[in-house]
């Protein structure tokens, strides 16, 4: 997958877990839960969903390299690759 | 023993609920005077196509669609009826101690809903536990209905879970009440809550002990009293209350549905799912004993009965012993027209016949087309309202497995 695919991938994630995101003015560097309505428990939700559509499990000391939509991206551009 | 002391007498005073068929008091009531059923047909996971009670309500008018997700149904149904309660009974949450609110939620169980869809879940996912969802215990703890409740209303006083089979919406009735006069808590949110009908595992086990209605028009399957009934029909529903000792109700020119003004519970200490007329009769009489009232004070004794032959059988028992020559004492059937609520049935069979304190009317239990000879009550109002000319008190039956009983006694308001 492309780095633009992933991009894609994530922001539809989290539309499905809050309908109401604003993902417009997202800004990709910032952290996503000052951004949007998410907590601990939707941040599982993203590393299910990631589990459930690819087979790929993120280990938790990975955890802090979901934090940004930018973070995000470029920890899962190597590991979704082939996909 | 009646209770005389203000600080002690305990009114309803606000309603919120939704019920098949109707998302609030007034069109329910409306619903079960015009005779109306509200249950249809639903397709079910492995159990195929089934007469149920779906309650259609705004979902998202006090919470949004992500927070609803996230939790139950029974928690989706309980936020919108406690919403609807506090507003129904006028109180404004933001001068009001959030401290001192209890939020008691009777439940006929929980958790069968959201653990058949994480093993429905896992199956897709060759059992692989990696696949089981970290809400899972959020969502099936015994509290969340009224957990959910809280965090929805910023209510930090208590709440938990009263699990007491299909008496559990009395029971949390009763136990707000007794909160309220032993002063832990100035306001009382109480009620039942049921999501049952998203179970299979609920409609299997009544199917297997042969006492899941069927019918090929569902608006007629909810049949008890009739030589036609097969069984239970399923509802989900929620209704909740605004309990509140008498004098604040006065201070704050609260309206005043009624004051629930006798009580009990027993239990029959004998089978699992057969209930017993004796415990059943001495039940009532004991809610009669605390009120004050003799059985001929009644107005209307709205049944439990859910369309299995022994279950009605045996509460028509009950009921000649305790309202024998009673000719003005009415006798109705929610269930006829909403299906079985389980946890939530009491206390939305109680909501339905409520108004009748102001109307004068008895609701009509629908479907006895051949009443079985075993049921024939003197007064048993059939098919269309009755005007009763006094209603001045109602009596509310609702009964459960294991062998527990509860009784609830309702009376306007009087000075």
């Amino acid at each position: 997958m492309t780095p633009e695919a992933i991009k894609e991938v994530i922001l539809e994630i989290i539309q499905d877990i809050d309908e109401d995101a604003d993902l417009a003015s997202l800004k990709g560097g910032l952290p996503l839960r000052d951004q949007l309505d998410l907590d601990s428990m939707d941040f599982l939700d993203i590393v299910m969903e990631l589990r459930k559509r690819y087979k790929l499990q993120v280990p938790e000391e990975d955890y802090p390299q979901l934090a940004s939509l930018d973070s995000t991206v470029a920890y899962l551009t190597p590991r979704l690759h082939d996909v | 023993m009646k209770e005389t002391q203000p600080s002690q007498r305990i009114v309803i005073t606000g309603v919120g609920l939704a019920a098949p068929g109707a998302d609030n008091l007034t069109a329910f009531r409306q619903n079960l005077l015009a005779g109306k059923s509200g249950i249809r047909l639903m397709e079910h996971r492995y159990i195929g196509t089934v007469p149920a009670g779906l309650c259609d309500f705004p979902e998202t008018r006090y919470r949004k669609k992500k927070d609803n997700k996230r939790g139950t149904r029974a928690g989706c149904l309980g936020v919108y009826a406690a919403h609807e309660a506090v507003a129904d009974a006028g109180l404004d949450l933001a001068h009001t101690d959030r401290g001192r609110i209890g939020v008691y939620v009777g439940l006929t169980e929980h958790g069968n809903v959201e653990t058949e869809n994480e093993v429905y879940n896992l199956s897709q996912f060759d059992n692989n536990v990696d696949f089981w969802s970290h809400h899972h215990n959020p969502r099936t703890v015994l509290n969340n209905p009224a957990g959910e409740i809280t965090m929805s209303l910023d209510i930090t006083g208590p709440h938990y879970s009263v699990g007491a089979a299909c008496a559990a919406g009395n029971a949390a009735l009763i136990q707000g009440l007794q909160m309220l006069r032993l002063n832990d808590v100035d306001l009382a949110l109480c009620g039942g809550i049921s999501e049952s009908t998203g179970s299979f595992g609920v409609f299997a086990s009544f199917k297997a002990q042969g006492a899941l209605a069927s019918h090929p028009h569902p608006q007629q399957a909810s049949r008890p009293f009739d030589q036609g009934r097969n069984g239970i029909v399923i509802s989900e529903g929620a209704c909740l209350y605004t309990l509140e000792r008498l004098d604040d109700a006065l201070a704050r020119d609260a309206k005043i549905y009624g004051e629930i003004i006798g009580y009990a519970m027993n239990s029959d200490a004998r089978d699992f799912v057969l209930p017993y007329w004796p415990r059943q009769a001495e039940c009532m009489q004991l809610a009669l004993n605390r009120a004050g009232l003799t059985a001929r004070d009644i107005d209307i004794v709205n049944t439990h009965a859910t369309g299995t032959r022994h279950g009605d059988i045996e509460e028509c028992r009950a009921l000649r012993a305790v309202f024998a020559d009673c000719p003005h004492t009415y006798i109705n059937n929610t269930k006829s027209l909403i299906g079985h609520a389980m946890g939530a049935a009491g206390c939305l069979e109680l909501a339905g016949n409520l108004p009748a304190l102001v109307d004068k009317l008895v609701h009509p239990t629908i479907n006895v087309d051949d009443l079985d000879p075993e049921c024939n009550l003197p007064n048993l109002v059939r098919d269309h309202p009755k005007e009763a000319g006094r209603v001045d008190v109602i009596l509310n039956n609702s009964f459960g497995m294991l062998g527990i009983n509860s009784v609830v006694v309702v009376r306007n308001y009087q000075q």
